[in-house]
């Protein structure tokens, strides 16, 4: 790290360093476009994956903070960028650097207003056009009747901006039209029993040719973000539950550890054991469900009954311990809610037992199939270089041949110590995208099946003070999602909740990449490459 | 005691079940017997009412939903279709994907701001007769979801709603159990002849000017 920071030292004297977890860069906005260049393109550093832009309103200025991570050398960094301009504040682009920056600037646009210079299409991500103020910052008026709720529809426009700097540096606004003049556009979504949830995409299509898909969010965006500002920490918790419902025990672990580590819990190695069992019970109750959501959308509605077996046979599981089938609200600060069911270990050994055939009875059903082969090879090829710009992780990142699991790249709890493989290919087609899936199924089974005999015997809460207050500071952590890398940033200002509290969603970056992987391919295909994305809209819309 | 004091009026009290649930298991029937009371206020015609059973017994076991999740309900409303819970025992397996084809809609999910104009095309779009399911605690009244700034407090504000089925999410079997209720209230309402039966074409349009209705 120390060596990083002399190398940008020398060649940025106007950064300002600051250690912690990952070396936060403070830079003004003037050099972070070169900055982040020289982060992206030099050899030593080669910071190739944007993981997320964090939007802040620190009341006496806005600002955002970039975390970067190098696939190449693994490691970290961060950069903070900040105006004080309330009124009109505006940060240079880093769009032509990272492809998913510019949905990522999109959503600081909308939650913030913070305005990007070179950004090709800066509209608001969620909210509509007609939006009054920008709800994440701190002085936002929540008065409802400024923002009603209306039947009316909501004014569209083909419309889309952005901004550039004249040579007197004064900043001109240029209008642009989303799509072409003479294409035809289509409508899909919301309400498309194939776009997995409340999605829209508006296609431009020349005959059955997909040209460019505009994505359409926000149709289910419920401010979780913006909530959990007014929340103690232990309340937070819950939403946790319902952005991505099935990986509801993976993302209350990566919550609850941010926490941890900020508050310096130490947990049980009992707790820490019991939550990978639960986040890898509850990966192959995802992908179970994915295999037969994703066979119903190709037509084979029949897998749906066969995959649900195996996950009604993981729900009955965690009722019993947890008390519910999908909100299970499980993991909290410094442990778990409930101490394991009398019959978990038998129950878990009984699914062990039948998770191999059913998996094979998913690949003689399904996989093997002509027409599946025919629809699925080679459709929606996705490219390494274009996954970690667009930042595709999860399942999807890893057919495209990008060793992005965080179980292994940083393993956090006791997967460093567990035998398992990280699955990966090579093809980026969607039967590569499904064929992962299914094989990472297997692979939770064995880390489960290392685990299950060996439940060490221990306290399963910590001694948490009962008014949780975290010290003055900012944290980051990210967790393996059932859809790939999930993230959460804390900043605290020393009270009991926080004074920012951001997601980073990995179906986020799925659905950005819908556009490009479909370009050029039929309009039939747009639903087998969303199916194999496997997004789940309220986790991108939080 | 609302079925002792309907006994002393002297009216016979109709048990309405369905799918062969003991009619004690249900446990809003104060409910469906006021309404029961205010419908057949008027009294019942012999040969309409006797239609309006048959056609109504039809109609009340083959309500098909119309397929629309927004959140973690829906899953559960797959599960629901699914060979477990197997709704297709109660002849509402076959939901549809367009609302044109669907009887009642299970509103299984948060409805935010941008999803409310859609979400009342939707429900225009059903054909009559139609009714809507408030499934799980975020379509009931906005949920834990109730503070924020861009989610609807509850879908009552937005269509009428029929059958409110509480949780987060509602377990399927209560999600059986909501559909029954409707199914229930589709049993004892009347088809034929409705309400007006006895008023004339213009007697209703003096009652109700054309200038009114615009």
């Amino acid at each position: 790290m120390a060596n990083i920071q002399d190398k940008i030292a020398n060649l940025f004297p106007e950064a300002t360093f600051e250690e912690g977890e990952f070396l936060l860069i403070n830079i003004p906005d003037e050099k972070l476009h070169s900055l982040a260049k020289t982060l992206r393109d030099d050899e030593e550093l080669a910071f190739d994956y944007l993981v997320t832009i964090v939007g802040m309103d620190w009341t006496d200025s806005l600002g955002c903070v970039y975390y970067l991570t190098s696939t190449k050398h693994n490691t970290h960094i961060s950069i903070k960028v900040s105006t004080t301009d309330r009124e009109n504040p505006t940060i240079t682009s880093v769009a032509d650097l990272w492809k998913i920056a510019c949905i990522y600037e999109r959503e600081v646009y909308d939650f913030f207003g913070i305005i990007f210079i070179g950004n090709p299409d800066m509209r608001r991500l969620f909210l509509n056009i007609d939006w009054k103020g920008f709800p994440l910052r701190k002085d936002y008026d929540t008065n409802p009747e400024l923002n009603p709720v209306s039947i009316e529809n909501e004014r569209q426009s083909d419309d889309t901006y952005n901004y550039t700097r004249d040579e007197n540096g004064n900043i001109v606004k240029n209008v642009t039209k989303v799509f072409n003049e003479n294409d035809f556009v289509v409508n899909i979504g919301p309400q498309h029993p194939a776009t997995h949830g409340v999605l829209r995409f508006r296609t431009a299509v020349d005959g059955e040719i997909v040209k460019k898909i505009d994505v359409y969010m926000g149709y289910i965006h419920r401010g979780v973000e913006k909530l959990c500002e007014g929340l103690t920490y232990p309340q937070t918790l819950h939403y946790m539950d319902r952005l991505d419902y099935f990986s509801a025990h993976n993302y209350h672990h990566g919550l609850c550890l941010c926490i941890e580590k900020a508050a310096g819990i130490q947990v049980s190695r009992r707790v820490e054991v019991i939550r990978v069992l639960m986040d890898e019970l509850s990966r192959i109750a995802s992908h179970c469900l994915f295999i037969g959501t994703y066979c119903m959308d190709l037509g084979a509605t029949t897998m749906l009954f066969y995959t649900l077996r195996v996950r009604e046979q993981i729900l009955d599981i965690m009722e019993k311990t947890c008390g519910a089938r999908m909100t299970f609200n499980y993991s909290c600060i410094g442990g778990v809610m409930q101490d394991l069911h009398p019959d978990f270990v038998n129950d878990v050994k009984a699914l062990l037992a039948v998770i191999p055939a059913n998996i094979k009875e998913y690949n003689t059903l399904f996989t093997g199939n002509v027409i599946t082969k025919d629809r699925l090879e080679g459709v929606g090829v996705l490219s390494r270089e274009d996954a970690i710009s667009y930042g595709v992780t999860g399942p999807s990142g890893r057919a495209s041949g990008w060793a992005c699991d965080v179980r292994k790249t940083d393993p956090y709890s006791i997967y460093s110590e567990l035998d398992f493989e990280e699955v990966l290919a090579t093809e980026g087609d969607s039967m590569a995208r499904f064929k992962c899936r299914v094989e990472e199924s297997t692979q939770s089974a064995h880390i489960i099946e290392q685990l299950i005999d060996n439940i060490p015997e221990g306290e399963i809460l910590a001694k948490v003070p009962k008014v949780l207050k975290l010290p003055e500071g900012h944290w980051f952590q990210l967790v393996e999602g059932c859809r790939g890398v999930f993230g959460v940033y804390i900043e605290s200002k020393g009270t009991t909740s926080p004074y920012r509290l951001k997601i980073v969603p990995p179906c986020l970056n799925l659905a950005s990449v819908v556009d490009h992987i479909t370009e050029g391919s039929k309009i039939a295909d747009l639903i087998t490459i969303g199916g194999s994305l496997d997004y789940i809209v309220p986790d991108m819309d939080r | 005691m609302e079925v002792n004091e309907l006994e002393k009026k002297g009216t016979v009290v109709e048990k309405i079940t369905t799918k062969s649930m003991p009619y004690e298991a249900f446990k809003d029937n104060e409910y469906i017997e006021k309404l029961v009371e205010e419908l057949r206020a008027n009294g019942t015609n012999v040969i309409v009412g006797a239609f309006d059973k048959l056609i109504n017994w039809g109609r009340s076991n083959s309500i098909w939903p119309l397929t629309f999740a927004t959140s973690c309900c829906g899953i559960e409303f797959v599960s629901l279709g699914a060979a477990r819970f197997d709704m297709a025992r109660f002849g509402w397996e076959v939901a549809r994907a367009s609302p044109r084809q669907a009887d009642f809609m299970m509103v299984a999910g948060t409805i935010v701001n941008r999803m409310v104009p859609v979400f009342r095309r939707l429900y225009d779009q059903l054909a009559e007769p139609k009714y809507v399911i408030a499934c799980g605690s975020c379509a009931i009244s906005g949920g834990p979801f109730r503070k924020s700034y861009h989610v609807a407090k509850g879908i009552e504000e937005i269509v009428p709603v029929d059958v409110f089925v509480p949780g987060c999410p509602p377990r399927p079997e209560a999600m059986i159990y909501g559909i029954m209720q409707l199914s229930r209230k589709i049993k004892v309402e009347k088809f034929f002849g409705g309400v007006n039966r006895q008023e004339n074409r213009e007697e209703y349009l003096k009652a109700h000017p054309i200038e009114e209705q615009n």
